[in-house]
């Protein structure tokens, strides 16, 4: 077995023209904690639906556990989807179902669980992310969006999945929330033992959840290390992203 | 300029039509391979076969009833007016019931699905299911359109009897036909042939309008407009299409 949980070379992918990952390498140790940042539209949502194979590289390697994702049939990536899990920006809960149902939903479908017993880890994991039992039976258009993000991270954590994926987990959501949800994210990480990829623009998210932070600037990666090591580079892309300045070398392009 | 934009135009038919026989294959393959949803089949049959009924009774109600007044006013002229129950069988079955039918439900079921996949689809829950590792072809697609393929046909049926009861009425309360003589002339017309051959063809435009709904849906993308625009698609697609197969289908089963 790697020591790698995910490992990336050379991945490219292009929509059309426009050449959204350019030459990919990262990868990821079991048990770590990586946040991706970049601002909008440099290709972090594509990394990361490659990697889940929501998306196929035009060309590159793409290992998870050591086992080549590029080309595998839909049945083999149930298989290695089974093992992982993802908490969505909007959430992405089904609104046909209710909220312990959601958060179950791995557990029935995938794991083939029965419902009764199902409903027993839901409810638990509902309280480990700060919820009461009673909000089980609401339907997801009578929650707020930070008690949606919650249950969305129940839901990722249910099955007790060995990589998770956060997509902005804090976008949206007020600085209390935002905490709340971080420390979440970093409990799965150091008490489940999962391995994390997390992308976001939030600088106090990645202070907080991340050992080691990865920079993809126009579909490269440009700078990867320790999160100590973001304080005190002096990668200028790094300082301005960080400081979030509008002067320096990243140019935001308007048109894209 | 217009070479340009019929090259266009030609690329983009292509393109969907080849996209729609991959999601057709996909579709197909997933029929038959477990596992099986078998409680979403259940409430898409009952959301098919039993809430289209008023309209689908309404429409064939009315369309029985202006038959019969229509070659009534038409064949008393040569006084074969006796033919009228067997003109308003023949149009039912054969081809009024079936079409009108699927067109309904193409109005109701086919942009129903269309928008909620479409709306599942921009809000990433298509994604999540991915990520649950449920196959969003197996729990979406296949209950849908095995429930058009299977309820469309006992619309149809029903819709006959209805259909053909509009003309008993027309005619026995308005035109003063012989209640027993029309029945009997009613039934001494009526060859299994009709029935089936209407059945068979509402199967297929169950198919074609569960198939559009969801491909639509499945491929919307941009947020509200691009659910809006797969939602018109799917209706104006399915509806066309469900009267061009059907004259092929007659020819199919009646031309010698």
């Amino acid at each position: 077995m790697t020591e790698f949980k995910v490992e990336m070379t050379n991945v490219k992918k292009a929509f059309g023209p426009k050449k959204v990952l350019d030459r990919v390498d990262l990868s990821v140790k079991k048990g770590e904690s990586l946040v991706i940042i970049g601002g909008s539209g440099t290709g972090k949502s594509v990394t990361i639906k490659c990697i889940q194979g929501l998306l196929v590289p035009d060309s590159g390697s793409i290992k998870v556990d050591g086992t080549e994702i590029v080309g595998m049939s839909e049945r083999q990536l149930e298989q290695i989807n089974q093992k992982t899990s993802m908490l969505f920006q909007g959430a992405a809960l089904f609104d046909s179902l209710n909220i312990w149902e959601n958060v179950a939903f791995g557990l029935v479908e995938g794991k083939k669980m029965k419902k009764s017993e199902a409903k027993e880890i839901a409810i638990e994991k509902l309280r480990q992310v700060g919820l009461t039992p009673d909000v089980a039976n609401l339907y997801p258009d009578e929650v707020s969006g930070g008690m949606k993000k919650r249950i969305g991270l129940a839901r990722a954590i249910a099955t007790n999945p060995e990589l998770i994926f956060f997509d902005e987990p804090t976008t949206g959501l007020d600085p209390i929330m935002s905490d709340v949800i971080n420390n979440l994210i970093r409990d799965c990480v150091t008490n489940l033992g999962a391995t994390a990829i997390t992308i976001t623009h939030d600088m106090s998210s990645v202070r907080k959840i991340a050992d080691r932070v990865a920079m993809l600037y126009k579909g490269k990666i440009i700078w990867q290390g320790s999160v100590a090591e973001i304080n005190s580079t002096d990668n200028p892309y790094i300082q301005q992203f960080v400081n979030g300045r509008a002067e320096g070398p990243i140019q935001m392009e308007i048109k894209s | 300029m217009i070479f340009a934009s019929t090259g266009r135009v030609t690329l983009k038919f292509l393109r969907s039509t080849g996209e729609l026989a991959l999601f057709m294959t996909k579709t197909l393959s997933h029929c038959v391979k477990p596992p099986f949803y078998f409680k979403s089949l259940l409430n898409q049959m009952i959301e098919i076969g039993f809430y289209s009924l008023p309209v689908v009774a309404l429409t064939t109600l009315f369309s029985g009833m202006v038959i019969a007044l229509q070659s009534y006013s038409g064949l008393s002229s040569f006084s074969s007016e006796g033919v009228v129950a067997s003109v308003v069988e023949l149009t039912i079955t054969r081809e009024l019931g079936p079409v009108l039918a699927a067109l309904m439900v193409a109005g109701r079921v086919g942009a129903r699905m269309a928008a909620e996949i479409g709306t599942m689809r921009v809000t990433e829950q298509i994604d999540a299911l991915t990520t649950l590792s449920t196959n969003p072809y197996k729990y979406l697609i296949v209950p849908r359109v095995l429930a058009g393929i299977f309820m469309l046909p006992v619309l149809v049926l029903i819709g006959d009897i209805i259909g053909i009861f509009g003309g008993y009425l027309i005619s026995i309360y308005k035109l003063d036909f012989n209640s027993a003589n029309y029945l009997r002339n009613t039934w001494n017309f009526l060859r299994s042939i009709d029935i089936y051959s209407g059945m068979t063809k509402a199967s297929v435009f169950g198919f074609i309008v569960t198939m559009l709904g969801c491909y639509n849906g499945y491929h919307s993308r941009g947020g509200a407009e691009g659910v809006g625009s797969a939602t018109t698609n799917a209706v104006v697609a399915s509806s066309i299409l469900i009267l061009v197969s059907n004259y092929w289908l007659t020819e199919l089963f009646f031309a010698r």
